[in-house]
């Protein structure tokens, strides 16, 4: 048995519940000893528009500023949030436990709502090693705009429909993406979280200039 | 700092660290046990408890949070649902062990104070945070629909 999961395992025997508790606890050591990688992943930067200020053609610039975009768009912190099933996941893609479903306005069911367990700011676990993530419009992202399963190329189409984007103009998107308190959470996630890549103001950057370079998708150029 | 906020009907202060979560707050400084500890993860339930009426995790719940809110505990419960509830989990016989079961009778109520008549998907979505090591999910279900008649009668 490796140091952690006996370091977990005899806390969790302190308490009354031992059994029906051991397997969260041991869900959550996992989680940790995955850290490592999310540390490698972090150190990928973000770059921002002026990065591709050199390639000449409009089409081809606005298609690689999207790929840009996708750093943040497909990182888990904004991912989890967009299901397609009825479920958010959770960490780095895995389910959401407890299992909750989406509910009326992606709020969670009657009775076990988001709110029952996230509050309006992240907090931190007694023990100090993760967090409950938090923000006053904690919720899942509607079906109509849900990412994952899909390339980036169609999030990217997606994201320029109206219909599939939360009735958004392009203008309106650059607000989100800039703008949005639960958009920005993706880089204030809390504490055992790994943070969207760069910064809001870098991704609010990116969508303006992809915008303003005629929004297009990647592989479509040309 | 202190924090003011609505106790099972009375008003109460609390002056310690606010970032004590209300479940600490609760059973160390209130006294009120019956709230129990599970995980203090949001993961098990035992804790759940009602925030201006609507179930919560006191686990993960700061005490600044409550801040003019009202907080009812199992001790505080009144009214038609929570009498229609106590009374099915007795008739029924639902607690094993029994360390769950505050959280389990909370969420229940919680959840009939917003679905009247819930159906089988609206207890299972409604109580998939509540874990029971003894397994009394059947009992509690049973419980569950036949405080819900209760009421409606
Ligand atoms: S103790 Fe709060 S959910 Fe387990
Ligand atoms: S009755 Fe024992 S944990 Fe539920």
């Amino acid at each position: 048995m490796r140091p952690w999961i006996n370091r977990r395992v005899i806390t969790t025997t302190a308490f009354v519940l031992a059994g029906a508790f051991a397997y969260i606890n041991l869900d959550y050591s996992i989680a940790y000893s995955l850290g490592g990688k999310m540390v490698d992943r972090h150190e990928e930067r973000l770059r921002g528009p002026e990065a591709f200020s050199d390639i000449p053609d409009n089409a081809e610039r606005s298609e690689a500023l999207f790929r840009e975009m996708g750093k943040v768009i497909e990182s888990p912190r904004c991912m989890n949030c967009h299901p397609k099933a009825d479920s958010p996941t959770q960490r780095e893609g895995r389910p959401h436990t407890p299992p909750v479903t989406r509910g009326v306005g992606g709020m969670g069911a009657e009775g076990l709502q988001c709110s029952t367990c996230h509050g309006e700011e992240n907090v931190t676990f007694t023990n100090g090693e993760g967090s409950i993530p938090g923000h006053p419009a904690w919720h899942l992202a509607p079906a109509t705009m849900a990412w994952q399963g899909s390339s980036l190329k169609g999030i990217c189409e997606q994201l320029r429909d109206p219909e599939r984007n939360g009735d958004r103009s392009l203008d309106e998107l650059v607000e989100h993406n800039s703008e949005d308190t639960l958009v920005g959470w993706a880089w204030t996630p809390g504490v055992g979280r790994e943070p969207a890549p760069g910064t809001q103001e870098l991704f609010g950057a990116l969508t303006r200039a992809w915008v303003d370079s005629g929004a297009v998708c990647p592989g479509t150029a040309g | 700092m202190t924090i003011e906020f609505e106790l099972n009907g009375k008003a109460v202060t609390y002056s310690g660290d606010p970032d004590t979560p209300l479940l600490w707050a609760l059973r160390d400084d209130f006294g009120l046990k019956g709230t129990k500890y599970g995980c203090g993860v949001a993961q098990c339930g035992a804790c759940t408890v009602h925030v201006d009426g609507m179930n919560r995790r006191a686990c993960v719940a700061p005490v600044s949070s409550m801040e003019g809110r009202s907080v009812t505990s199992i001790e505080g419960l009144t009214g038609a649902v929570a009498e229609a509830v106590q009374g099915a989990w007795v008739a029924l016989n639902v607690p094993q062990c029994g360390y769950c079961q505050s959280g389990q009778i909370m969420s229940a109520i919680g959840l009939l104070g917003l679905i009247e008549d819930p159906s089988d998907a609206d207890i299972d979505a409604a109580m998939a945070g509540n874990i029971c090591r003894c397994v009394t999910y059947g009992r509690i279900r049973s419980a569950i629909l036949q405080a819900a008649q209760k009421v409606k009668a």
